[in-house]
């Protein structure tokens, strides 16, 4: 009667660790953030009131319940800046998690076709830009992209410019930057689940009657959406909270989230303010993570 | 024996002729100019050992590979050069490749949805296939939910839709256990003859291929080694590989003279009269044509030499007995159970007889 009991003291004491992990440095810096978020702004240090006074006993703890307010709240869901820039979050991720797709599913695809002693090369191409510094590769592209810069010295060579453009400080530089960085984290989930699909399927859609392209609709791509859904899920959410690509490509016009939240923080020293919309932003992901983990239950499921 | 071998079943022209095919990968000669005819309404096995080109030759017929040479004809008209979703022919895959986002009826109908097939007849063709696979009330499970049998079954009823002009089965009983093994193979050959499909199946296991198959082709390194019906290749091998390959077998080496007899490090033995020549021969005895006595039984233009018992093989209906004879070589004979309890027991001095024409002379 013992034994079974010990085992499942033992599961248990496996899960302590990440438990711990996560309330050590989720739960507990997440608590505090909600609590600033419904604090109110004071010149002082810190810049916000009320602060729980233990000292005080339970007075101390009625005066600090009713110092709270909604006010961070009520202002984000009002100020139509802080409205346009969610929006703007969320269309940028959206529309580069498309473009992202477009570019990564073809390139997964391939290195999945191509000869099983090449595919560590060409996953590790992918993984390639990683080895320098991701502010570096952004800089980069600042080059790349300025008035002066290697593409307008390209499209002038072409003939296919006339003057130089600009196409830094843009939506379209935005773009660009999001997609290039992020791309490996799209193409690696893909070519995941693409590596691991069973040539013999492929084999038994042809035996039956079906041509390539037609294999790829009704075998391939709905075999591959679980990598799908990973690979959007993976480069939706961060772009959503993205702040130093917007900041370093993008124009003056342009406010994503992260800037938006950036300036509260740095800026206004508002710090209820902006940890009300790292909340509200933290909101608005938990709904794809949630849909994702449902997705993915499902996929359990069905193996079973 | 690499000619086509055996025109044997009816008048009909032949549905699939290889006409000296190989396949080459690389440096590796997997068939070498292969030759060989499969009638209509056949049974057709192909047997051999694991890397014998078996599969390679299934999978040029399926059109997932292409001859290095040759031409591969089905109802007298080249197909080398149609793609596999063009041929009228179907596989069962030896992993059964089941699509596993797709339901049991998905799965079984998946071969229609490529062809323009009413959506009414296609769900009248599903449900045929699901009355013949006893699949009936699993329409709707996922394929991930099946059990192995049954998942066997859909891989069947999945390439036997389209009503193929041939169907391939690559291993199909190889992942079922012995007793649903046994069981499945009765009901293909069953199908086979309600359908009137010809099946070419491949396997490496030989009693596999002598139970479903009317005509076995037996292959060794790419070569076709014999082509016949389980019977001639069985009681008339053509050479010691095939003797050895198929079923179990003691050879006697010797040397033939005049009048039927061979001489043999175990002495002189009868055989069939009319075999000239003195050049080296092999006797190929199978165990179970051969008797075993404690006493020398009388002759009669029989054979009968004298050993003891070195091994025995427990197998519950039949005892198969290790017996090493006077040259220190073992001869397996075996002996049905019909008593209940073993004649004989280790180290018993024994005398096993035949009759002159009950072993086969092999000159290769």
């Amino acid at each position: 009667m013992n034994r079974p009991q010990k085992t499942h003291w033992r599961a248990r004491a496996v899960l302590l660790l990440p438990s711990l992990w996560l309330l050590l440095f989720f739960l507990v810096p997440f608590v505090i953030v909600v609590k600033i978020s419904v604090s109110q702004t004071v010149l002082a240090q810190p810049p916000y009131a009320p602060v729980l006074d233990l000292a005080a006993g339970w007075r101390g703890v009625e005066v600090f319940f009713a110092q709270l307010t909604a006010e961070g709240y009520r202002l984000i869901v009002t100020d139509p800046i802080y409205l346009l820039s969610y929006f703007k979050s969320l269309q940028v991720a959206a529309i580069s998690t498309a473009i992202l797709l477009l570019i990564g599913y073809p390139i997964a695809y391939g290195i999945a076709r191509a000869p099983r002693s090449l595919q560590p090369l060409l996953v590790m191409l992918v993984v390639l830009p990683f080895w320098t510094s991701f502010l570096i590769r952004v800089y980069a592209w600042i080059n790349i992209l300025q008035r002066d810069g290697l593409l307008n010295d390209l499209l002038l060579g072409l003939g296919l410019v006339r003057g130089r453009p600009e196409w830094l400080s843009s939506d379209a530089a935005i773009y660009v930057g999001v997609v290039y960085s992020y791309l490996p984290f799209m193409v690696l989930p893909l070519y995941a689940t693409l590596e691991k699909m069973d040539e013999a399927l492929l084999e038994a859609a042809a035996d039956l009657g079906c041509p390539r392209w037609k294999t790829f609709w009704l075998v391939t791509l709905p075999l591959s959406l679980p990598g799908v859904a990973a690979g959007v899920l993976l480069c939706f959410i961060p772009i959503v909270g993205e702040f130093v690509i917007p900041d370093l490509l993008g124009g003056s016009r342009t406010l994503m989230i992260g800037q938006t939240l950036w300036t509260e923080f740095f800026a206004n020293r508002d710090w209820p303010v902006a940890s009300a919309i790292a909340v509200a932003l933290l909101a608005l992901l938990v709904v794809p993570i949630v849909v994702y983990q449902r997705l993915q239950t499902r996929q359990l499921e069905d193996l079973r | 024996m690499a000619d086509g071998g055996g025109r044997a079943v009816g008048e009909k022209p032949p549905l699939v002729r290889f006409q000296s095919v190989s396949k080459r990968f690389g440096e590796l000669a997997a068939v070498s100019a292969l030759t060989l005819d499969i009638m209509p309404n056949e049974f057709f096995a192909l047997l051999g050992p694991s890397g014998c080109g078996k599969t390679t030759l299934l999978r040029m017929l399926a059109g997932f590979e292409q001859p290095s040479d040759g031409r591969i004809l089905l109802d007298d008209k080249d197909i080398s050069a149609v793609p596999p979703h063009r041929r009228p022919v179907n596989m069962m895959f030896q992993s059964y490749a089941l699509f596993p986002h797709l339901t049991v009826e998905g799965n079984i109908g998946f071969g229609l949805r490529q062809e323009d097939v009413s959506r009414r007849e296609r769900a009248e063709r599903v449900a045929e296939m699901l009355a013949l696979t006893r699949l009936q009330g699993f329409e709707k499970r996922k394929v991930g939910q099946l059990s192995g049998g049954q998942r066997q079954r859909v891989a069947l009823a999945r390439s036997l839709i389209k009503r193929p002009r041939v169907l391939l089965l690559d291993e199909p009983l190889a992942a079922l256990d012995k007793k649903l093994r046994a069981e499945t193979q009765f009901e293909l050959m069953q199908l086979q003859r309600k359908l009137g499909t010809s099946f070419v199946i491949v396997t490496h296991d030989q009693e596999e291929a002598m139970i479903v198959a009317d005509r076995i082709a037996l292959m060794n390194e790419g070569r076709l080694v014999q082509v016949g019906p389980p019977a001639d290749i069985y009681e008339r091998p053509t050479s010691r590989w095939v003797a050895d390959f198929v079923g179990q077998v003691t050879l006697l080496e010797g040397r033939l003279q005049p009048g039927g007899l061979l001489t043999t490090a175990v002495g002189q033995l009868r055989v069939p009269d009319g075999e000239s020549a003195t050049a080296k021969v092999w006797l190929a005895l199978r165990p179970e044509k051969l008797s075993l006595s404690a006493e020398r039984p009388p002759s009669n233009g029989g054979n009968a030499i004298a050993g003891t018992v070195f091994e025995i093989g427990y197998r519950g209906d039949v005892s198969v007995y290790k017996v090493r004879l006077s040259d220190r070589s073992l001869m397996k004979v075996a002996v049905t159970n019909s008593k209940g309890r073993r004649p004989f027991v280790v180290n018993d001095l024994v005398w096993i007889s035949w009759a002159a024409d009950a072993g086969v002379l092999l000159r290769q």
